[in-house]
């Protein structure tokens, strides 16, 4: 059932940065990427801040126009004309639940606006009774619909942002790091909401988060990235038990275990030195500078994405 | 095993020593109990409230509404007219100048002992005869207006045209914004006081027979220059908002629903810069009515007869030294109107900026 | 067991806002030991930031602490005048925050702000504080220290701000770290860098350090003591063996079982029913109540005592109370 969903070939996203009085450097956010997010699946995308993770997620959206390659959804091109249409198949999960929420507007507002921007409900009754439907699948309970946003906790509010992303029946929710600001007891309640969802309403994922056991968790492939280029993409079990790549392998081992006698056992691999600055990313590999494997080839040429079998990518000279 | 001898002796039971119904299950609604949500406050009702509670701002609203109301009312009450010069038996009576509070005219004094019953001149009558206190209410009356409009005008202009440089950005935002500079370096009481000149020899026939008559081409050279000049400080601030507004993320999530630039602006962004153009509205009315106070005092006012707060302060300085009391009222409205309106600007801004809150 | 450094018992701290008062911190106690590593875990709302700031006594308006006592080498801190206070602060017991862009003065160099720390406490003449600054930054692991010390905050990256925070804190050589959740705002590999210098820091200092943070990853690599809080409570203390293999506190096992790393398996993650607490509304109980699986009538009524599992390891909660009930008559019947 590998029906291709969305596709993303060679995205491109530069931002033009003021460096000096009459110059400007492009900020490449997101350098050349590519993947494909079949039906019904969840691919993760994990990074540090600043590797482009978000601006991903965005671009697919239109919220930022490309600067170069292209989006399909269902073999559609996605720019702006057709986002007027295919908004409501591609929605968006943001990650702050305080500023993702308008204050002055009332949960019923907030959820009903998709419904009325796309005159989806013809009384108002049936957008009332949609509106009670949508709560009670994210777990709000529906008398609290005249209630404003602030009078929520971050979880609550967090279900009114995912309630407002299904509202409109969307195949293809984007989650922007839409776990990343809860508390850890909450996060795991959220996180079963979406697999829950999932499940019950056939959706796909694009999930986006810095924390590695999250993303794991919830997606069935994996994409890491650094500085706007994936360096590694795979079924989650490939990566997780063999991480390739030399960032791969020190992130993994950067996360704090949970467990004592795990994390006494461990062996850290600490990585050197600072992320290199989007405006001046190095030359060949953009890891290069805080790798422990780096050769001169790695400085000279910009290794791309190769299959290592079973569908498991790494873009890295060494083997 | 778990080893209890530091809380309980071996010897005896736990099961004797408490109260075993205690340890049952608790029912849900028990735990429900507990998770009550706050009673319901939009942003608007919780501002409302704490504004109640800041003495300042609420005796300020009082004295505003006591004014309104006097300036309503003392017309009715008081049966002379701002123009009328005192008479008696529908004679010019002399002896009715200056006047000090509450005292007669030897005339009326005649007048009331064969029975006439005066109304008392409250603040006295100024050197043509007038009545003072009708005419500080009408002088009121007319700052209050001007204050009103001014910054009406002020408002809708800014409004709008920060709108709009705050919401398209780039080179939209920077072409209105050194407008606004240019504006900024305009001196402005030069320009009413060219403006003023130049409508007067232009439009003063032309007005003749209509209200505006009455008001004066000064008057209208304020009001225009106000539009002209006036709103750039309303459309800095609400530009600003629009910037800042713009950040979060449920501009975005807005846009990622479909939502047109005119539903967001609508919907999304107006309503979170009230509460800052309220607050710059009320603090903006007081600096109006000073402004034209002011105008007034240098006689590029109101057209007299038609008094102003100014205009009397000013043509109290005369008889100072005899007649204090024509400066003082006056005087004391306008500190009291300006006053009144910047502690309840204060008093608003503390209560409903978002910023201050905690 | 080594010398106890700091003592407190019993601690409360209210905030006593327009809308009530908040109990942020509950009666809270704890032992710190000399050179070891005290985590402190709680998420959002348990008190455990405010407990730093009561023991160091920086609590804004309108905070104040209500009861209990702080000891310190003999000291109470909690009744010390402000000028003596200020004399512990930052060089007997030092802190730094989460945040390193917010924490650090933008318009101040680096080096003119662990001048500043150094110049508080100590004697030296401005050559020696100099060279002191210079090697405290050799001491985090800032590289080019002599050149950085001229730089300002807004140059540097996030690890490197905080490593300057924690220059700071330790130039002055203070008896206790305190860390508040000093790597929550910093990317994994950089948090995995600051928690190395720190574990480095403290054999070669001798510090004790006390551990705020909500990761228990973190807490799990760090902290040899552990205590959990919620709702301004302790809800279980011990060492990390305790806490992590035996828990005995139904917030503490609910944590543990939430966290994606824990399950290898995509079974689902058992996670804690409902919204974090309210501190407006605590109960006069337990203040986990109203999640608890477990909950009993009396954990509505009655805070929990603290009962002893081991000679490590204690935690305030009545199921233990109800399991050993339940213990004892089985024992009858047989």
């Amino acid at each position: 059932m590998s029906e291709v969903l969305v596709e993303v070939k060679h995205l491109k996203q530069y931002f033009s940065v003021k460096t000096g009085l009459f110059r400007n450097t492009p900020l490449k956010a997101v350098d050349d990427v590519s993947f494909i997010i079949n039906k019904g699946e969840t691919l993760g995308l994990v990074g540090e801040s600043g590797c482009g993770k978000t601006t991903v997620g965005r671009s697919m959206l239109n919220l930022y126009t490309p600067t170069g390659g292209e989006v399909f959804f269902k073999g559609e091109k996605v720019d702006s004309n057709s986002i007027k249409h295919l908004c409501r198949e591609m929605q968006m999960v943001f990650q702050d639940p305080y500023s993702s929420l308008n204050p002055r507007m009332t949960v019923a507002d907030i959820i009903g606006e998709p419904l009325d921007i796309h005159h989806m409900c013809a009384t108002k009754d049936e957008r009332k009774k949609r509106i009670t439907e949508i709560m009670e699948l994210v777990g709000l309970n529906s008398e609290h619909a005249r209630r404003y946003a602030h009078e929520f906790s971050g979880g609550q509010r967090q279900r009114i942002g995912i309630a407002r992303a299904i509202a409109l029946n969307p195949s293809f929710i984007v989650c922007d790091e839409s776990v990343s600001a809860l508390d850890v007891s909450i996060q795991a309640q959220i996180i079963n909401m979406f697999k829950d969802l999932q499940a019950k309403l056939g959706l796909s994922y694009l999930f986006i988060a810095h924390d590695i056991h999250v993303v794991n968790y919830m997606s069935n492939r994996v994409a890491v990235m650094y500085l706007g280029k994936i360096i590694e993409m795979g079924d989650t079990e490939d990566i997780s038990d063999r991480p390739t790549h030399p960032y791969t392998i020190s992130l993994l081992s950067a996360i704090p275990v949970a467990d004592p006698k795990e994390s006494k056992k461990r062996r850290r691999i600490v990585l050197e030195g600072d992320v290199p600055s989007p405006l001046k990313v190095p030359s060949g590999c953009s890891f290069r500078t805080r790798c422990q494997f780096a050769t001169k080839k790695c400085a000279e040429e910009l290794p791309l994405l190769e299959n290592r079998g079973n569908n498991h990518f790494v873009a890295c000279w060494n083997k | 095993m778990m080893d209890n001898n530091e809380k309980f002796p071996r010897k005896r039971p736990f099961s004797l020593q408490m109260d075993l119904s205690k340890f049952s299950p608790a029912t849900d609604e028990e735990k429900e109990q507990i998770v009550q949500m706050r009673e319901s406050t939009t942003f608007f009702k919780d501002g409302i409230k704490k504004l109640s509670k800041d003495p300042f701002a609420m005796i300020s609203i009082a004295v505003l509404l006591f004014i309104v109301l006097t300036i309503f009312i003392a017309p009715i009450i008081v049966p002379y007219s701002y123009q009328e010069m005192i008479s008696v038996d529908g004679v010019r009576d002399r002896t009715a100048m200056n006047l000090a509070p509450f005292t007669y005219s030897v005339n009326e004094q005649a007048a009331i002992k064969s029975g006439e019953k005066i109304f008392p001149h409250i603040f006295g009558t100024d050197q043509l005869s007038r009545d003072y206190f009708i005419r500080v209410i009408y002088g009121t009356r007319v700052s209050l207006t001007v204050g009103l409009f001014a910054s009406i005008i002020v408002l809708i202009i800014g409004l709008i045209y920060g709108s709009i440089s705050g919401y398209f950005g780039g080179k939209v935002d920077l072409v209105l914004m050194r407008i606004v500079d240019i504006i900024y370096a305009l001196p402005d009481m030069l320009m009413i006081i060219l403006l003023a000149v130049v409508l007067d020899a232009t439009l003063s026939q032309a007005l003749d027979g209509t209200i505006l008559e009455r008001v004066g081409t000064n008057m209208i050279s304020i009001f225009i220059v106000f539009g002209l000049l006036y709103w750039v400080s309303m459309a800095r601030l609400v530009r600003g908002q629009i910037l800042s507004i713009k950040e979060n993320e449920y501009i975005l999530a807005a846009k990622a629903l479909g939502a047109k630039p005119g539903r967001i602006i609508r919907k999304h962004i107006l309503p979170n810069c009230i509460s800052v153009i309220i607050i710059s509205t009320a603090l903006q009315i007081p600096a109006a009515i000073f402004t034209e106070s002011f105008l007034s005092f240098v006689g590029l006012g109101v057209q007299a007869p038609m008094p102003s707060l100014g205009s009397l302060a000013s043509a109290a300085r005369e008889g100072l030294q005899s007649y204090p009391y024509k400066l003082l009222f006056p005087s004391l409205m306008i500190c009291l109107i300006v006053l009144s309106f910047n502690l309840l600007g204060d008093g608003l801004r503390d209560a409903f900026d978002p910023k201050l809150r905690r | 067991m080594s010398e106890i450094l700091l003592r407190v018992k019993d601690l409360k701290t209210s905030f006593f806002t327009n809308s009530g008062e908040v109990k942020a911190v509950n009666g809270v106690s704890f032992d710190l030991e000399k050179g070891k590593v005290l985590g402190i875990v709680g998420e959002s709302g348990s008190g455990k930031s405010v407990t730093a700031y009561s023991i160091m006594r920086i609590l804004t308006d309108p905070g104040k602490i209500v009861g209990g006592s702080v000891m310190f080498e003999g000291t109470e801190l909690t009744s010390l005048s402000k000028k003596k206070m200020r004399e512990v602060r930052g060089k007997k017991i030092s802190i730094i925050f989460q945040d390193p862009m917010t924490s650090l003065n933008p318009v101040y160099t680096i080096g003119n702000q662990i001048e500043e720390a150094i110049k508080l406490h100590t004697e030296r003449n401005k050559k020696e504080i100099k060279a002191r600054a210079i090697e405290m930054l050799t001491l985090v692991g800032v590289n080019e220290p002599a050149r950085r010390v001229k730089q300002y905050p807004y140059e540097l990256s996030g690890g490197m701000r905080q490593r300057v925070m924690i220059a700071m804190a330790l130039a002055c050589e203070p008896d206790i770290l305190i860390a508040d959740e000093p790597t929550t705002a910093l990317d994994v590999t950089i948090q995995a860098q600051i928690l190395e210098l720190m574990q480095e820091l403290q054999k070669k200092m001798g510090m004790a350090i006390i551990m705020i943070t909500h990761d228990l990853g973190v807490i799990a690599d760090m902290c040899d003591e552990i205590i959990v809080m919620y709702g301004g409570r302790v809800c279980e203390r011990g060492n990390a063996e305790d806490i992590f293999y035996d828990p005995r506190h139904e917030y503490t096992k609910g944590l543990l079982h939430s966290i994606p790393s824990a399950v290898k398996s995509k079974d689902r993650l058992l996670s804690i029913a409902g919204t974090p607490i309210d501190m407006l509304n605590l109960p006069t109980g337990c203040p986990f109540f109203s999640r608890c699986g477990k909950a009993m009538k009396i954990c509505l009524n009655e805070p929990p005592e603290e009962i002893r599992v081991s000679e490590t390891h204690l935690a305030s909660c009545w199921v233990n109370i109800k399991d050993m009930i339940d213990a004892e008559k089985a024992e009858e019947v047989k």
